[in-house]
């Protein structure tokens, strides 16, 4: 008994403990080694007696504030390049964080930019909701923010400048349409199983809706299963798999990236079908791994979500910065493969 | 006879398994349909022995730390390091399919996870910290090494010898199988067949006492911890093997919950002291099994995570026996308050 009561407080002391350890560390991973820079901003504040505006770092660089959702994907590694180099080429210093897919560090990371008061902060949201207090911060703290890739349902759109991205509905619609205008004349139901990306996360949520859009008028396509995969090539491959155990007609796969598609090809291939013959396929995304696959016929068609949107970030910065006014919604330029032009476009794709 | 059965350790576990399977009897019989597909065994069951086999390896792994009163929080990192390095010395092959490469890469993930698993120990049985953050240390770092080893992008494999390894086939079977069945052998024998499963119980059960009996228990402590992240870091080969690819963020993530949960499932205390192998890898079986019927049954994903606790909450209500008690006496007094009065009175 005497035991007892030991190993309960121990177990206590270790709870703090952790307490202590996880906040520390997701403290540190946000700041991005700027270790004892926490300091640095209240005295700047005390010196500027309140310091409402954001205040110009000593070397007159602008100072760019990221929150990146995490490495998840090639696409989104490609995208996080994107931002990494285009910031280089405008001289722009980047603070870059890495969420790891979860909002708490998120909020955390762009907290810890309002202390330091960068001159911008640019955010790819993890999930739509939950953003208003953080943001309000930020607007308070007269930090303008920019959203890169998706959305926040937040109702007031005085929180962020703009939007920078792709029209996630509208690739769900770019899907459909192609699917409509294959099985045109099916005469049968035509059975599509849905792989879904993380749930609650604005791509899934728009993927989803665009695609039941534009399917919604032809009666034979429909839609008997649906489930996510978080957007990764095991869970693409694990629930595929028991797609096709609980359905043996299934006649078209449509994946919200393309690797849960890859990961449900080998899932296809196990159960002795031919991915693009006997499954149809459909993805999102058109990162390298996909474009292979697409090229060998693997995939029938990709919808293109393009990642390279540096550029268009830094150039709203700089317009915000200078007191332009920039367009609430800047849609990304996208396009959509079939296995032929996917084909063709393999030799010059840059990721 | 009856009650022999019900008081056997597996009884409950098992019964748990059986009444998932029902369940999924009732719902669509073509649950259990095995048939041949291209040479070997293809259908559900067949899938939750494949995709449970990652989990039931971390668990045998956990089951021992656990039965020492510790605990290893630090095995999904372990999984996301092996399956990291591994690919990772495989796509900078020359040839990706030539088998000394892949027993160069497989040496390499199990080597660094011995390595991980020893500075477990150590931490644990060395310098004294409480496994719980000893083992914390190792999980959120653990995850950033992965990170910096693939460079924070998926890497993709193509080698043969290595998509055998988690996706291969062998006799009918997935390959995995025969690696958990193996591992599973090795564990059984080394702990029942030797004095060392005794050794790892009695360190649960009183680390104070077995020292004074003899046993030298940082020995004890550091063999538990290095098995437990050897076998996280085969886990982590066949995961990433099964899709050939390696994804240092998402690979193994949540795993040590998953671990730590099929090992209180299978009836091993927390409290350390007494272990059962056995029901571990049932308890992995019935987490495995609750994940597939619930992608077969289509449970809308948003959720997907309610109905699995509700059912892993029921499951250790079932286990528990004084709940069990308190049942079975509430129903034996419902209807006699004057009874109970009297007997309360005595």
């Amino acid at each position: 008994m005497k035991m007892n009561s030991k190993q309960s407080i121990s177990l206590a002391i270790a709870l703090v403990v952790i307490m202590l350890f996880t906040a520390a560390c997701g403290n540190s991973a946000s700041t991005g080694g700027q270790g004892g820079n926490n300091q640095q901003p209240a005295s700047n504040a005390s010196n500027n007696g309140g310091g409402d505006a954001p205040t110009q770092s000593a070397d007159d660089k602008v100072v760019l504030g990221f929150s990146q959702v995490g490495a998840e994907s090639g696409w989104r590694t490609a995208n996080t390049d994107s931002i990494k180099a285009s910031a280089e080429e405008w001289g722009f210093e980047l603070k870059f964080s890495d969420a790891q897919q979860k909002q708490e560090n998120q909020i955390k990371a762009i907290r810890s930019f309002i202390q330091q008061k960068v001159d911008v902060i640019a955010f790819s949201p993890v999930v739509e909701s939950g953003w208003d207090t953080v943001l309000q911060e930020a607007k308070d703290a007269g930090i303008p923010v920019i959203l890169t890739d998706r959305a926040v349902d937040s109702e007031d759109t005085s929180y962020y400048e703009s939007f920078i991205g792709s029209d996630f509905v509208e690739e769900g619609r770019k899907a459909g349409r192609w699917l409509v205008e294959q099985y045109a004349d099916a005469t049968e139901p035509v059975n599509i199983v849905e792989l879904q990306g993380t749930t609650g996360s604005a791509p899934a949520i728009d993927r989803k809706q665009g695609l039941e859009e534009a399917i919604q008028d032809n009666p034979n396509l429909q839609i008997i299963a649906s489930q996510t995969g978080d957007f990764t090539r095991a869970k693409g491959k694990e629930v595929m798999q028991s797609f096709l155990q609980a359905h043996d007609d299934i006649d078209v796969l449509y994946a919200h990236n393309d690797d849960m598609g890859l990961g449900a090809i080998q899932a296809i291939e196990a159960a002795g079908l031919v991915p693009g013959e006997d499954i149809k396929i459909i993805t999102v995304d058109a990162v390298k791994d996909g474009m292979i696959a697409a090229s060998e016929g693997k995939i029938n068609f990709i919808v293109e979500c393009n990642p390279l949107l540096g550029p268009q970030l830094m150039q709203a910065v700089e317009d915000v910065l200078a007191g332009k006014e920039i367009d609430k919604r800047i849609v990304t330029e996208e396009t959509t493969f079939t296995s032929e032009e996917a084909k063709a476009a393999l030799p010059d794709r840059k990721y | 006879m009856m009650m022999r059965i019900s008081k056997h350790h597996l009884f409950w576990p098992l019964t748990v398994l059986a009444g998932l399977f029902v369940f999924n009897l009732l719902y669509d019989p073509g649950f259990f349909a095995i048939r041949v597909q291209g040479g070997h065994l293809y259908g559900s069951l067949i899938d939750i022995l494949n995709y449970g086999s990652p989990l039931i390896l971390v668990a045998i792994g956990m089951t021992l730390v656990i039965a020492t009163a510790g605990i290893d929080l630090s095995v999904g990192s372990i999984v996301a390091i092996a399956g990291a390095i591994a690919c990772l010395l495989i796509s900078r092959g020359e040839d990706q399919h030539s088998l000394a490469l892949f027993a160069v890469a497989v040496a390499a993930s199990i080597g660094i996870a011995l390595v991980l698993g020893l500075w477990n120990g150590l931490l644990v049985s060395g310098i004294g910290i409480q496994p719980i953050v000893a083992t914390l240390i190792l999980m959120v770092t653990g995850r950033g090494i992965a990170q910096l080893v693939t460079g924070g992008q998926i890497i993709t494999v193509s080698s043969d010898p290595y998509s055998f390894l988690g996706a291969g086939w062998f006799l009918m079977l997935p390959f995995s199988i025969f690696i958990v069945g193996f591992v599973f052998v090795i564990a059984v024998l080394m702990t029942r067949k030797t004095a060392l499963g005794m050794f790892i119980e009695s360190v649960g059960g009183n680390p104070t006492a077995s020292r004074l009996a003899g046993i030298r228990s940082k020995s004890v402590l550091l063999a538990v911890y290095a098995f437990c992240a050897i076998c996280a870091g085969i886990a982590g080969l066949l995961l990433s093997s099964n899709v050939s690819s390696a994804d240092g963020n998402n690979a193994g993530l949540w795993y040590e919950l998953d671990a730590i949960l099929a090992v209180v499932i299978g009836g091993t205390s927390l409290a350390g002291g007494r272990f059962f192998l056995a029901g571990t890898v049932v308890g992995a079986l019935i987490i495995q099994t609750l994940t597939t019927t619930i992608y077969t049954i289509g449970v809308p994903p948003e959720i997907t995570l309610v109905v699995k606790a509700i059912v892993v909450f029921a499951v250790c209500l079932i286990q528990s026996e004084s709940f069990r008690s308190t049942i079975v006496h509430r129903w034996k007094t419902r209807r006699y308050p004057a009874e109970r009065e009297v007997t309360r009175g005595v």
